[in-house]
């Protein structure tokens, strides 16, 4: 026998993959729109630390010239993208999903504890039961950065039939550099993310097509079971699950 | 602050076997919902062109035409800005459709149904009240700036010369049956042309503009009379005005048949 925890539901997992291509199409063609004006840059006095972009970068990934095409696939896949982050909010509402999500007070100390532990200076990482702290704010504010990110782009789309929202978010250039900030933070996400995910083996990575991951004994890393209490103390030796499998393996703890 | 309690995940106790199984059907059913995608992008590159783009995106740019069209309204007007804000040197950005002289027998040519063309002048237009407007300008490209046009409203223009509309009356916005669906222009070497749908050419900041920050236009702004419309793209904005038709097929444009959404309003 094996066990197993049930961690990510079905409907989760569509959203989440369909998100992907379609979050990736909708970065693509805004690449292929920006292009046709691409004034952002980073700036330190005189001395330019990013531009975005170079040509080199542009003619690298076949972007120049490609505005119509861009804005056709924009226009299009963003019914996509807004259906499925709707359909994503409103099921983690009333699922009651939104628990495991969103940050309480204790996330940022999480948080820090997590990246201190992700950097190697800090020799565990604090108990979870199916996201850290680090992990609820990051996919918290990328579900907020979706918002910002849709109602960012019907400023820009219909800046006269929607002038309140367009004024609301400082205007329609101010408007148009944010949808752009916003995207760039959807980039730095996803590789983070990626290389969040390899860190965390298979096992995780797994569990987001098949929703479960079997539960090994002596894991350390993966605190899942037992409610983590502040003054537990966090031993990597001692699986927090261990007396439940070795008194009886087949009571299944309580759910809370 | 009391906060939710966050429950703990379900757990299961199950054979080796249908852990093996449960995760060869879920990563199968990935694969098959992961060639998906690669279809739709095979099936949108496969598609036949309609106009420069492949005829999927146009279908739902059509779509999303008509979605837009539900809440365009009169009431609804483009941000205005105080003069000092106008840019002192508006972009020139094309010279489609200007590549001759202006010519010097210009007239602007009207075409109407049942009657000889109306041609009229620049002082024909200045007659009209006169409309300034001080907005953004945006270009399709990404760019905006805020310059200052003057001139007469499209729909006052309309009105006065009774145009537009299937009865030869002036238009009614009230009346839509009898209005044409699109106002059609384009320059006297029609080497540049566009097409608007009529609620975008009657609406109230709609100009036949004659003036640039309080000056007559020069030839690369469109010199003698060009369409201001901030509802809609500058590539709508068309220069140098040499005939104007209705119609009630899309008349033709000329970056939309590069490509572009016909709709482009904003």
């Amino acid at each position: 026998m094996k066990r197993i925890v049930h961690k990510h539901p079905l409907a989760i997992r569509w959203f989440h993959w369909i998100n992907f291509p379609v979050l990736f199409v909708m970065i693509w063609s805004g690449l292929l729109i920006y292009w046709a004006y691409d004034p952002y840059k980073i700036q330190i006095g005189d001395y330019t630390l990013i531009s975005f972009f170079p040509d080199g970068f542009y003619k690298a990934l076949n972007v120049p010239r490609r505005l119509a095409e861009g804005m056709a696939w924009h226009w299009v896949f963003m019914w996509l993208f807004i259906l499925n982050g709707i359909l994503y909010v409103g099921y983690t509402f009333i699922s009651g999903e939104w628990r495991h999500l969103v940050p309480d007070r204790n996330s940022f100390r999480e948080a820090i504890q997590v990246t201190l532990y992700d950097f190697g200076l800090r020799k565990t990482q604090p108990p979870f039961i199916k996201y850290n702290g680090a992990q609820k704010i990051a996919y918290f504010l990328i579900m907020l950065m979706g918002i910002g990110s849709v109602l960012t782009g019907f400023a820009i789309y219909k800046p006269t039939q929607l002038s309140w929202l367009t004024t609301l978010l400082g205007g329609y250039e101010a408007a148009r550099l944010e949808h752009f900030v916003l995207t760039v933070g959807y980039v730095l996400f996803f590789f983070i993310h990626v290389w969040q995910v390899i860190r965390a083996g298979w096992q995780n990575f797994q569990s987001m097509v098949t929703g479960f991951e079997v539960l090994k004994p002596n894991d350390p890393d993966r605190p899942l079971m037992g409610k983590p209490t502040d003054n537990q103390p966090v031993e990597p030796s001692e699986p927090i699950d261990a007396p439940v499998q070795t008194v009886n393996p087949s009571i299944r703890p309580t759910l809370s | 602050m009391s906060q939710p309690t966050e429950p703990q995940l379900p757990k299961d106790e199950i054979p080796e076997s249908l852990v093996r199984r449960r995760m060869i059907k879920s990563f199968g059913w990935f694969a098959l919902a992961a060639a998906v995608p690669v279809g739709v992008y095979e099936w949108i590159t496969h598609s036949v062109g309609a106009q420069g783009i492949k005829r999927p995106f146009r279908k739902v740019l059509e779509a999303n035409e008509q979605v837009a069209r539900t809440y365009f309204s009169d009431n609804h007007l483009v941000r205005t800005f105080p003069v000092e804000q106008a840019t002192k040197k508006a972009r020139i950005n094309g010279y489609d459709g200007l590549k001759s002289p202006i010519p010097e027998d210009w007239k602007l040519q009207i075409d109407r149904k049942d009657n000889q063309p109306l041609m009229l002048t620049v002082d024909d237009v200045k007659a009209l009240p006169k409309h300034e407007i001080v907005y953004e300008f945006k270009c399709i490209e990404g760019w905006s700036q805020v310059q200052h046009w003057g001139g007469a409203r499209l729909s006052d223009f309309l009105e006065k010369y009774k145009l537009g509309t299937r009865s030869g009356n002036a238009p009614n916005p009230d009346n839509t049956n009898d209005l044409f669906n699109y106002v059609g222009m384009e320059t006297p070497d029609k080497g540049y042309y566009v097409g608007i749908d009529m609620e975008s050419a009657l609406h109230p900041q709609t100009l036949l503009a004659y003036e640039l920050n309080g000056q007559p236009l020069n030839a690369p702004h469109g010199a003698p009379l060009r369409l201001i419309i901030p509802v809609k793209y500058g590539v709508k904005n068309l220069k140098r005005i040499g005939r104007i038709f209705f119609a009630d097929e899309k008349p033709r444009d000329f970056w939309a048949e590069r490509g572009y959404d016909y709709y482009v309003g904003l």
